[in-house]
């Protein structure tokens, strides 16, 4: 093995093997020879692993820093190299870029995947063909990671794209007021820039998958030159006319098709008095095949409650036996509101189709008008609030459905590692629940997980996150999070444990009341005492000594914070995006401010240094 | 020396293989503890601001006993935070120091708004007439030990291998007596208590002027004594002090009204070890008679035998009861008489009738009135039905009274003049708080300890459960009309004793959850050891024994006979002549 081990970097061994394990004879030799001709086409990687890390976290860094590559003479002298690039926030754009990846090389185009978190922005002004599949975060960002590549690409040192040709898909979630903002600021910016859009950008919603395909096989067709031969150039000797990005296809479970993973422990770990419900839950990958790294996460496709269900069906009059068209099937009504579709979540889709069923001028004026203000009714509003202040008489299943978008898996960071639990995924989970209207209401992942037991399984899947991966054992790490935030460090402490990884590691914890919500208080404990964590300060905001958050215990410790840094830790902040991160930004700012020596401009450049460097990384929600 | 029966003693023929005199490395590992400890301050202060835990470390844990802390967990939630990942629900119990039991209105005031702040809103009397507060946490015990210090209190020696909280009867008819006898007590408190400056270093942060070094504690030195010492002082005819359960006692001898001396009593103590017969609760052993003005050299000559000759190479058999059987009673007298220059006075005539409190009004002889109230098991919180705590401050803030805690977990309004009993009387009335018919003298003989949910040591319930058993026995009693029968019962968590269960006529020490072991025989005021009739049993089998015990000896009892003197006559346990035979 040593031999294969020192060619292939260790994570590559581990796809080829958790590949291998897959196929059958016949697929074993048609990739055989997928892999012989396709080595003889595609373009060396050019660049270097974005980690030193030797358990394979990595997100190969592909770039086209240097001169374009030729194609190949065996391909058509017109083709020209694509360069897809990702920013991805849960994993979906990155899937969606190894399709398209795959989707051109089966029209003969040599194409190339990087991360946008990753990409060198100098190669920028010289690549052909870029394709873009951008997620939105939050309230209109690109995702943390790619942060970096907007500033670039928005900034004075933007390059002159001339003779760039470039597509734009955008994702997002309707929900929110700057819906597929990343995509769009890129669209935008490359054409300002003098690059040629090769498509209309399209943006998609949380139900991408149809029109990404679409998107996908636009884009294709734009960048496939006419006198390509319609056979696969990637055409290697045993090939026996399967399509290989058929072929490539992952046989294991995933998002398309999750694996129903059984509960194997499920219970609070707040104490009584908590004045929060956040629970542990164990699940079994056991003949999943799913593997995951320390930073993952686990995708819960959730259903909802059956009782909101029934609810909302009381208020429409509807039996829930109606037949419902879906783009899956037919469904019953209540089956299609239970596993299917979104209900406890409104979109402007929604609002608008409601608005024509009620013929209410009201709702209206907020479909049609002010975007803030849409949002912000839309999220007071679940489409059961709706039938209660608009009701819809006589509405039908077909229109109710109508408004509806499908309901989409939730993702949840791992709390485990599979070193120290194989076969195992474990969860924490903050138990969503707030009053509105003087309904108590709950979130739909988190509240069907808080009803599941033992005897139930919950399809799950694998959503990879290269930006928050360990470094090497022997480097410090400083980690930082709040409330459910802790989860992947559970899982990092998990993995040095068992490597018996001689960096040093600090968490910085923080939550409401030290008695009830010191969440994973004995793991912690036990990881202090037998070295694993070498330091902990916990910050708890609502004890009696007063309130105090993460950032405030940085601060107290931002000396030592400075010294770590400059012994090369690597940061990780992990939990809420709204409040914790910033200010944890700030607190961090100004610690290399003061303790190195900064002035505020400086310290701000040294923090993009070091997420550049991929020691300051990021999983906010 | 000879001893008064003429054998001869020689002092210095002695086994001092357990005591002071052997290297650390050869003693028990808490004598190294205490030794290396820089006089009890240890690392307490490093533990008081770890984030990580509201934990302290074993061995300061240790230490902190001294201080008149113990670190406890709330069992009942153990295992459900076991599951949670979360470390167990670690709260500390504060006990205070409060020689006699005697205390102001205002330091009543701050005693309750302490347990309002930081303990759980309930304050709970003991049984050596002192105060703990339970439930409270890491953070909270300077604020609550500074509280303390406002008024005048401290929490030292409440725990911990030092003289403990110096006991006092009470008595609120011999008023003038209790008030002599109260001064002495406090005197004493003052000479033994433990000098060490670690306790205003640690909780004040007052650091010594120099480094606390030999002169530090000129009694006790490194180690303190091998274990607990328990003094107090019984007022005869009331034995309330339990003064056989006491290391050392002094029952008061009065010449018309006034304190003339004591009779000093040595050797008593409570603690076992189920299954381990080396261990045995002692009755005390009376010495002789002492004046009034020979009383500290006396506790200096006491505690220092003990000190010096006491077992501190076995824990278990530290205690001064084991250093008198092991040395006997008269080689410890020779030696106590030794360090004093004098022998005991002949034993002065005395006489206990009760180890109870009499509830109500009583008049003292200097003309003040006094209330017992029957505080049921010393438990001071507001009922629903029956604000207790809330009632006490409304008293306490009318400025009428003192408060005085008996060794029977009661609260005596003491010093009341005759003029201000009306509005004491309506406050009482107006919480619900007044002394009323107790539903049997057996519930008004009744004592038990804490235990669960906060005792470590506990493996039965005890204060939450002997309520609900004694309305079980009174189905029994009312039976065999015994319902005005005063008989005492004590019931204990663990083995060790802290509600002097081995004194009662009833007794049971918890052994598993519902089960117990259960005790007859006991001489009414405490002055015989029960016996234990059966081992480990639940409540049925208790019920029925006690209803065979009890029928019988409704029938059969002698005119003035005591339930534990007729279940001896009537062969139902045998006797216990002397500790040590106690699990023969």
């Amino acid at each position: 093995m040593e031999s294969q081990a020192s060619i292939l970097t260790t994570a590559q061994w581990e796809q080829i093997n958790q590949l291998a394990s897959t196929l059958d004879r016949e697929q074993a030799i048609w990739v055989t020879g997928y892999l012989a001709g396709r080595n003889s086409l595609t373009p060396p990687t050019v660049g270097v692993p974005a980690d030193t890390n030797g358990n394979g976290a990595s997100g190969a860094a592909v770039n086209g820093g240097a001169a374009p590559i030729e194609a190949p003479a065996a391909a058509a002298p017109a083709a020209r190299l694509a360069t897809i690039l990702y920013a991805t926030d849960t994993g979906n754009a990155k899937e969606l870029a190894g399709m398209l990846k795959g989707a051109a090389e089966a029209k003969g185009i040599t194409a190339q995947v990087a991360d946008l978190a990753d990409y060198k922005v100098r190669g920028l002004k010289d690549e052909q063909d870029v394709l873009i599949i951008a997620a939105t975060h939050g309230e209109g960002e690109p995702p943390p990671a790619a942060v970096e590549f907007f500033e670039f690409i928005g900034g004075k040192r933007a390059p002159k794209l001339d003779g760039v040709r470039f597509a734009v898909l955008a994702l997002g979630d309707s929900t929110y007021e700057f819906y597929c903002a990343a995509g769009r600021i890129l669209d935008e910016r490359f054409a300002e820039l003098g690059a040629e859009r090769l498509i209309d950008r399209v943006e998609c919603d949380v139900d991408y998958e149809d029109d990404a395909d679409a998107w996908i096989a636009s884009v294709v067709d734009a960048i496939t030159p006419s006198a390509t031969p319609a056979a696969p150039a990637v055409n290697g000797t045993a090939v026996n006319g399967t399509a290989p990005a058929e072929a490539a296809a992952p046989s294991t479970y995933s998002k398309r098709n999750p694996f129903p993973a059984a509960i194997l422990e499920n219970h609070p770990l707040t104490g009584r008095g908590s004045t929060k419900e956040t629970r542990h839950v164990e699940l079994s990958l056991e003949g999943s095949g799913l593997t995951y790294l320390p930073g993952d996460a686990l995708g819960i496709v959730a259903q909802n409650d059956p009782a909101v269900v029934d609810a909302l069906l009381g208020e429409l009059g509807l039996t829930g036996s109606e037949t419902v068209s879906l783009k899956s099937g037919e469904q019953s009504l209540r089956e299609a509101l239970t596993t299917t579709l979104e209900i406890t979540a409104s979109t402007p889709r929604f609002i608008t189709n409601w608005a024509e069923l009620t013929g209410s001028d009201r709702l209206r004026a907020y479909a049609e008008g002010d975007v803030k203000r849409r949002t912000q009714f839309l999220e007071e509003h679940h489409p059961i609030d709706f039938a209660r202040k608009y009701p819809a008489k006589g509405i039908t299943a077909e229109q109710l459905v109508a408004g509806l978008r499908p309901l989409q898996p939730r993702l949840y960071s791992i709390a485990s590692s599979l070193e120290a639990a194989p076969d195992e995924a474990h969860l924490t989970v903050s138990t969503v629940q707030y009053n509105l209207y003087l309904r108590p209401r709950v979130g739909v992942a988190s509240g069907y997980l808080r009803g599941l037991t033992d005897e139930h399984t919950v399809p799950v899947y694998i959503s990879e996150n290269d930006h928050f991966r360990l470094p090497a054992d022997d480097v410090p790490i400083i980690m930082i999070g709040a409330g459910t935030g802790v989860a992947p460090y559970r899982s990092f402490l998990q993995e040095r444990e068992v490597r018996e990884a001689t960096g040093q590691s600090w968490l910085f914890f923080g939550e409401r009341n030290f008695r009830s919500d010191f969440l994973y208080q004995v793991e912690w404990q036990e990881w202090l005492r037998n070295g694993t964590l070498t330091r902990l300060d916990p910050a708890f905001s609502r004890d009696k000594g007063g309130r105090t958050y993460v950032q405030d215990k940085l601060r107290l410790r931002g000396a030592e914070v400075w010294d770590w840094l400059e012994d090369g830790a690597v940061l990780y902040v992990c939990g809420d995006a709204t409040n914790m991160a910033p200010d944890v930004h700030a607190t961090l700012r100004d610690i290399v401010a003061e303790h190195g020596g900064k002035d505020a401009e400086a310290a701000e450049d040294f923090l993009h240094e070091l997420k550049r460097d991929h020691r300051y990384r990021l999983d906010v929600y | 020396m000879a001893s008064k029966s003429g054998i001869k003693i020689d002092l210095h023929n002695v086994d001092r293989s357990n005591d002071i005199s052997q290297p650390l490395s050869e003693l028990a590992p808490e004598e190294a503890l205490k030794h290396g400890s820089d006089y009890l301050k240890g690392g307490i202060e490093l533990d008081l601001i770890d984030e990580i835990t509201a934990a302290v470390d074993e061995n300061n844990n240790k230490l902190m006993k001294f201080h008149g802390i113990y670190m406890q967990d709330h069992r009942d939630h153990r295992d459900e935070r076991r599951r949670q990942k979360l470390e167990p629900e670690y709260t500390y119990m504060l006990r205070a120091r409060l020689p006699g039991g005697v205390c102001s209105g205002e330091q009543w005031l701050k005693i309750d708004e302490l347990g309002r702040l930081y303990g759980d809103n309930t304050v709970r009397l003991t049984t050596r007439q002192t105060f703990q507060y339970h439930y409270l946490e890491k953070d909270s015990l300077r604020k609550v030990m500074l509280g303390l210090r406002e008024v005048g209190l401290d929490s030292k020696a409440a725990c911990g291998d030092v003289a403990r909280t110096v006991m006092s009867g009470v008595h609120p008819g011999l008023s003038k007596l209790h008030k002599q006898v109260y001064a002495v007590a406090q005197q004493t408190s003052d000479h033994v208590i433990h000098r060490t400056s670690a306790y205003e270093e640690v909780w004040f942060g007052e650091a010594p002027a120099e480094p606390r070094g030999d002169g530090e504690e000129p009694f006790y030195g490194r180690q303190y004594m091998p274990r607990k010492f328990k003094i107090g002082f019984a007022i005869p005819p009331s034995n309330d002090i339990d003064i056989y359960s006491q290391d050392l006692g002094f029952i008061a001898v009065a010449s018309r009204g006034k304190l003339v001396g004591f009779n000093v009593t040595v050797g008593g103590g409570m603690g076992r070890t189920d299954r381990a017969p080396e261990t045995y609760p002692r009755i005390a052993d009376v010495l002789g008679y002492i004046t009034v003005d020979q009383l500290i050299p006396t506790l200096d000559a006491v505690m220092g035998v003990q000190r010096d000759y006491g077992n501190r190479r076995v824990r278990a058999r530290a205690r001064f009861k084991y250093t008198l059987d092991d040395k006997g009673v008269d080689w410890v007298k020779a030696a106590i008489e030794d360090r004093l220059g004098f022998e005991f006075g002949a034993t002065k005539p005395f006489e206990f009738t009760s180890n109870g409190d009499a509830f109500g009004w009583d008049t003292g002889d200097d003309g003040l009135e006094h209330c017992t109230l029957w505080i049921e098991n010393g438990r001071i919180i507001d009922h629903p039905d029956r604000p207790l705590m809330t009632g006490l401050r409304k008293i306490a803030q009318t400025g009428l009274c003192t408060f005085r805690m008996t060794p029977n977990q009661s609260l005596i309004l003491g010093d009341v003049k005759p003029e201000d009993r009306p509005a004491i009387d309506a406050l009482l009335e107006a919480h619900n708080i007044a002394p009323k018919q107790i539903s049997s003298q057996l519930r008004a003989n009744s004592m038990a300890c804490v235990a669960l949910p906060t005792c470590a040591l506990a493996m039965a319930e005890s204060e939450r459960y002997l309520p609900e058993l004694i309305t079980k026995i009174e189905g029994i009693l009312g039976k065999y009309d015994l319902l005005e029968e005063p008989i005492t019962i004590r019931s204990t968590g663990c083995p060790n004793g802290c509600a002097r269960p081995y004194i009662a006529e009833i007794a049971l020490t918890g052994r598993a959850p519902g089960k117990y072991n259960l005790y007859l025989g006991a001489g009414f005021h405490g002055q015989r050891l029960n016996k234990m009739l059966h081992e480990n049993v639940g409540e049925e089998k208790i019920l029925e024994t006690l209803d065979d015990a009890l029928g019988r000896f409704a029938g059969e009892r002698l005119p003035g006979e005591h339930f534990g003197d007729f279940t001896i006559r009537a062969g139902i346990v045998a006797e216990v002549k002397e500790g040590r035979f106690f699990n023969d």
